[in-house]
C-alpha cells in the first residue's frame, strides 16, 4: 500500500446491480495506486459488476465510488476498460490496427485524424502484445488468444493509469496467458493500477500481487497467495472447489456461465453496458 | 449507343431525378453502414413508416410536407431509443407496435382526404422523377448536414458502435452518440422518402452496406463500396425505368438487390460459390475458434 497518496480506487458502502436485482452488496474496497489486483469469484458473483461500477458504466444503488480521488467520469481518459470477449461483435469490419487506434480516440479529439503520436502509440502497443504482423487483419479472423492481445493493445495505446480488465486471460493458451500477465506486471511496476477478473486461481496466485474474493460481497481482500487458502476458497465458491493435497492445483467446477445481467445479449440498446 | 445514354437526359425531370437519386444514394449508403453494423435495419423500416402520419398532417395543415415527415421520423427514432433503454418489452416487439400504430394512424388520416392526392401517394412508393429543383436543394442541404456530422464524429461513432462499454468508460458520451445516430437515421429517411418511398427506403439504407460487408473487412472500405453500389444503382436504375417505363424507385432498389445477390454468390471473402470451391479457407487463413 502506498502511504499518503490518493488511492486509485476507493469504494465505500457500494451496493450495485441491474434493475431490481442486487449483484453486489455493501462493498468497501480501497485499491492502492500501482496495485495488480485479481478479482476472484464464481460466475454471477458480481466480479463484472464491480469492474463496471469502478469504470462508471454502472451507477451504484447506494454508496460512493472514487477513482483517483474523484468521480470516475472526471478521470475517464485515464481509465481503460476491456469487456469480456464474449460481449464483442467480432464480425464487425475493423482490423487489428483500427481496434488499437480506438484506444486513442478520446485523446485525439473531435473531428481530428490520428496524428504521429497516435500512430506511434498504436505501433508500440502492437509491438508489446506481439501483434505487429497482424495489423491489417480483420478481428474476426483472429484466434481467441490473439483477440485478447488486441484488446490489451487497445488499452495500452490509451496509456491509462487504471486498467479494468474483465477476464483478460480466460480461455487462452498458456503462452498468451504468460505474455499478457507479464505485460500487466510491467504496467503495475511502472506505477499503473491493474484490476482484472479471473477464473484462473493458479495464475492469480502466481502473477497478481493482491486478490479480492467476491461473492455478492467482498469475502476477503489481501495478498494474492490467499487464493491457495482452502477455507477462503470454500467461503467464496461454496462447495464447488476441490483443493488437491499438493496445493498446486485448484479446480473449480464452474466455468461456463457469465455474470451478466439477464437478457444481456449485445444489442443496440445495451450500448452503454 | 451514345444516344441511348444521352437521350433521356434531354428531359429536365430525368436530370433532376438522377441528381436526387445519386445524392440520396450516397447519404443512405453512409448511414446504412452504421444501420447494418448496429442491427438497426428494422428501426429504419419503422422510422420510415412512422413518417407517414407526419406527412399527412403537414398536408392537411398546409405546411411543407418534409417538415411534418421530419418531426414524425426523428421523433419516432428517438422514442425508439428511449423505449430501448427502459427494456420492459422485447425491443423488436416495442418497435413493431409503435411503427404499425403510427402507420395506421397515417392511413386513417389519409383516407379522410377527399379525392386523389398525388403528392402523398408519391411518398408511399416514391417518385424520383417528380422531384423539383427545390427538393434537390433540400436533399443536398439535409444530406450534407448528415454527412458532415458523421464525418466529424467518424472515430467516435465507430468506437461507440464496436465497443460501447470501452468507449463509455474512456469518457465518450455513448448514450448521446446513440441518440445522435438514431436522429441522423431519421433525417436520412425523410430526405430519401420522396425519392424512393416509405416502403423501399430501408432497402436504400441496408442493401448497399450489406453488399459492402460481404466484400471487405474494413469499415471505411465498406462505406466506399456502399457508396459505389448506390451511385451505380441510381444511374442504371433510372435508365432502366426510363426505357422499360417502370417505377423509378423500385428499379433503383432492384439494381442494388442484384449487386447484393452477386456479392452473396461471388464474394472472394464469403461468397457461396467461392466458398464451395474452397477459396474461403485460403483467403481467410485461420478462422473462428476459441
Amino acid at each position: 500500500m502506498t502511504a499518503g497518496g490518493v488511492a486509485a480506487v476507493s469504494i465505500r458502502h457500494v451496493t450495485a446491480g441491474y434493475g431490481d436485482r442486487v449483484a453486489l452488496a455493501d462493498v468497501d474496497l480501497e485499491i492502492a495506486t500501482g496495485s495488480l489486483l485479481a478479482v476472484i469469484g464464481p460466475n454471477g458473483s458480481g466480479k463484472s459488476t464491480l469492474l463496471k461500477t469502478i469504470a462508471g458504466l454502472l451507477e451504484p444503488f447506494s454508496g460512493t465510488v472514487e477513482v483517483f480521488g474523484g468521480p470516475a467520469r472526471a478521470s475517464a481518459k485515464r481509465i481503460a476498460y476491456v469487456p469480456q470477449a464474449e460481449l464483442v461483435d467480432w464480425a464487425f469490419p475493423v482490423t487489428v490496427g483500427d481496434v488499437v487506434m480506438m484506444g486513442r480516440v478520446p485523446l485525439i479529439g473531435l473531428g481530428r485524424s490520428p496524428g504521429r503520436a497516435d500512430h506511434e502509440a498504436v505501433g508500440a502497443a502492437l509491438e508489446t502484445v506481439r501483434m505487429t504482423d497482424e495489423r491489417d487483419r480483420q478481428v474476426g479472423a483472429l484466434s481467441g488468444g490473439q483477440r485478447r492481445r488486441v484488446f490489451l493493445a487497445k488499452a495500452l495505446a490509451a496509456k491509462p493509469d487504471l486498467y479494468l480488465l474483465d477476464e483478460p486471460v480466460t480461455g487462452v493458451d498458456i503462452t498468451t496467458q504468460e505474455d499478457l500477465m507479464r505485460i500487466l506486471e510491467a504496467e503495475s511496476d511502472a506505477g499503473r493500477t491493474v484490476v482484472a477478473t479471473t477464473h484462473d486461481l493458479a495464475s492469480a496466485a502466481q502473477h497478481f500481487h493482491q486478490a479480492a474474493f467476491v461473492n455478492g460481497r467482498i469475502v476477503a481482500f489481501g495478498a494474492a497467495d490467499l487464493v491457495m487458502d482452502p477455507a477462503l476458497l470454500t467461503a467464496t465458491y461454496g462447495g464447488h472447489v476441490i483443493v488437491l493435497p499438493a496445493g498446486d492445483r485448484t479446480i473449480i467446477d464452474d466455468a461456463h456461465h457469465h455474470d451478466q445481467p439477464p437478457g444481456g445479449e449485445r444489442h443496440f440498446h445495451d450500448g452503454a453496458g | 449507343m451514345l444516344d441511348l445514354l444521352l437521350d433521356p437526359m434531354t428531359y429536365g425531370f430525368m436530370q433532376r431525378g438522377l441528381v436526387a437519386a445519386i445524392l440520396v444514394g450516397i447519404v443512405c449508403a453512409v448511414m446504412g453502414a452504421f444501420v447494418v453494423l448496429r442491427g438497426l435495419a428494422f428501426i429504419g423500416d419503422a422510422v420510415s413508416h412512422a413518417a407517414f402520419p407526419g406527412l399527412v398532417i403537414a398536408f392537411l395543415l398546409g405546411i411543407p410536407l418534409y417538415i411534418g415527415g421530419a418531426i414524425a421520423a426523428v421523433g419516432t427514432a428517438l422514442a425508439i431509443g428511449a423505449v430501448a433503454r427502459r427494456g420492459a418489452l422485447r425491443f423488436d416487439t416495442a418497435v413493431g407496435v409503435l411503427f404499425a400504430g403510427m402507420f395506421a394512424f397515417g392511413i386513417v388520416l389519409f383516407s379522410t382526404i377527399e379525392g386523389y392526392v398525388t403528392d402523398l401517394f408519391s411518398y408511399l412508393l416514391g417518385n424520383v422523377l417528380g422531384i423539383s429543383f427545390a427538393d434537390i436543394i433540400q436533399i443536398a442541404v439535409l444530406g450534407g448536414i448528415v454527412l458532415l456530422v458523421v464525418g466529424l464524429l467518424r472515430k467516435e461513432l465507430l468506437y461507440a458502435s464496436f465497443d460501447p462499454a470501452g468507449a463509455a468508460a474512456s469518457g465518450l458520451p455513448v448514450v448521446m452518440l446513440d441518440y445522435l445516430l438514431l436522429g441522423l437515421v431519421g433525417v436520412t429517411i425523410v430526405v430519401s422518402i420522396q425519392a424512393v418511398g416509405i416502403i423501399m427506403v430501408v432497402a436504400m439504407l441496408v442493401t448497399p452496406a450489406a453488399t459492402g460487408q460481404l466484400l471487405v473487412d474494413k469499415f471505411w472500405d465498406l462505406v466506399k463500396i456502399a457508396i459505389a453500389v448506390a451511385i451505380v444503382s441510381a444511374i442504371s436504375g433510372l435508365y432502366l425505368s426510363f426505357y422499360l417505363n417502370v417505377a423509378s424507385g423500385a428499379s433503383i432498389v432492384l439494381v442494388e438487390t442484384l449487386f447484393f445477390a452477386l456479392a452473396l454468390l461471388f464474394s472472394p471473402k464469403s461468397g457461396w460459390i467461392s466458398q464451395r470451391r474452397g477459396v474461403r479457407a485460403a483467403a481467410m487463413g485461420t478462422t473462428e475458434g476459441e
